[in-house]
């Protein structure tokens, strides 16, 4: 199991049913691969839609029909189609019970930064200032280094999302979570030592006992 | 009843250095055959205001790369690199807006608020030069309406009055710019004798609409 698939199982355990989900593109998009098969879920789609469904057969494809990412959907039964300001509305107004989004760099504070690189990658915010700001839950899904370098920081050198702190950071590593006093180690990963999780950690550690390992869907 | 113009016509009337809000998120809802207008008319100098620039050869995308852009106010360029070369080269002047802040921005200007109060980009770059305004103990940043001489729009349907309807994800920014320019011109996909949309599925009523494009044959 690679990195991406195991932190995918593992924010799938977040996901309760009847929430109102939205997940970034990328590897949080993977989340819903792993979820009960009997749970029912509503996918927002920030583009337009309530009740997001998986890519359609071959040639079935609705041009009109997109996620936030522009490929190609289904809705679900009793899937709602909105605008943005509807859309945004739910996300700002606190109705988003959980949001995933990929990550760049945490920090100490549990602020996440993950829009932009000066000088490298400006592709601007998106929805993603909106949504750290504005969902009840925000995860983190991310890899726990990037090229050998921290991405879980003392403090962000990259320019923040927002100046609220997630509520959880899911790696193949670890599952950590910003608390007041700071970053809690909750779970280790499959086969991971505490000791490991520390020494690959650009950041101080809350540990509090012995850790378990987290369990996949 | 309104008379129906072809996109050369409506391309027409758009002059050189013209504010066009433009709908569509990845081109879906893009009003497709007036932008391939305004490309051959080689209109110049525009200020763009849109969620994104699409890919390049796509719906807005097209306008950048014909250089028709001066002035971009957008929430999301990732996808398009001629955008971000041109940004870069100072080509274009880009303003980057979160999207749930950019849609209430023309909200607000197209239904005659002073501004919106919003903790989407607080403590962040977008924070900037601009005022911060405390409410019964939280603090919210002021961000400004924003209008457009034009509204340009892409739907599925209008009717011989002006009425739209639309489809799925291709909402997105389209209803909210209807109501923020003095001159507004419709796209449809198809045109309908009066009361074939019903009034329950008119999300921009006629009344807002000041030009439709003949449909495509």
């Amino acid at each position: 199991m690679d990195a991406k698939e195991v932190i995918a199982r593992r924010v799938a355990q977040e996901v309760k049913p009847e929430m109102l989900v939205n997940l970034g593109i990328g590897l949080p998009s993977l989340v819903a691969n792993y979820l009960p098969k009997d749970m029912h879920v509503f996918f927002q789609a920030e583009n337009g839609v309530i009740g997001l469904g998986p890519r359609p057969p071959e040639g079935m494809e609705d041009p009109d029909l997109t996620d936030a990412g522009g490929g190609f959907v289904t809705a679900m039964p009793g899937a709602a189609s909105i605008d943005s300001a509807m859309s945004f509305g739910l996300i700002r107004g606190g109705h988003l019970d959980m949001t995933v989004l990929g990550g760049l760099e945490v920090d100490e504070r549990g602020y996440l930064a993950n829009w932009m690189v000066p000088g490298k990658m400006v592709p601007g915010m998106g929805g993603a200032m909106d949504l750290v700001a504005g969902a009840k839950k925000v995860v983190v899904a991310m890899v726990h280094t990037a090229k050998g370098g921290h991405k879980i920081v003392q403090r962000c050198s990259l320019p923040l999302t927002a100046t609220r702190r997630v509520s959880l950071i899911v790696t193949e590593l670890a599952v950590i979570e910003p608390t007041e006093k700071g970053l809690v180690l909750r779970e280790r990963g499959p086969a991971v030592s505490t000791e490991e999780i520390v020494k690959r950690t650009g950041a101080k550690l809350i540990i509090e006992g012995d850790p378990p390992e987290m369990t996949l869907n | 009843m309104k008379a129906a113009i072809n996109a050369e016509a409506a391309a027409a009337l758009i002059p050189d250095g013209a504010v066009c809000l433009i709908g569509g998120f990845m081109a879906v809802g893009s009003p497709r055959r007036l932008i391939d207008a305004m490309v051959r008319r080689g209109v110049k100098n525009l200020t763009i205001v849109a969620n994104d620039t699409a890919v390049p050869g796509k719906g807005i995308g097209k306008l950048i790369s014909a250089g028709a852009v001066s002035k971009l106010i957008a929430s999301h360029i990732g996808l398009n690199p001629e955008t971000q070369a041109k940004m870069i080269a100072g080509e274009i002047d880009v303003e980057l807006v979160p999207q749930g802040t950019l849609i209430e921005r023309i909200r607000a200007g197209g239904v005659g608020l002073g501004g919106v109060l919003t903790q989407t980009g607080l403590g962040t770059l977008v924070e900037n030069g601009k005022q911060i305004v405390e409410v019964d103990g939280r603090q919210f940043l002021l961000e400004k309406p924003i209008r457009g001489d034009f509204a340009l729009i892409g739907c599925k349907q209008a009717d011989y009055y002006g009425n739209l309807q639309y489809s799925l994800t291709a909402h997105n920014f389209n209803p909210i710019i209807a109501l923020a320019a003095d001159v507004v011109i419709a796209e449809p996909q198809h045109i309908v004798p009066v009361g074939v949309i019903s009034p329950d599925d008119v999300k921009t009523p006629g009344v807002l609409v000041t030009h439709l494009l003949e449909r495509a044959l």
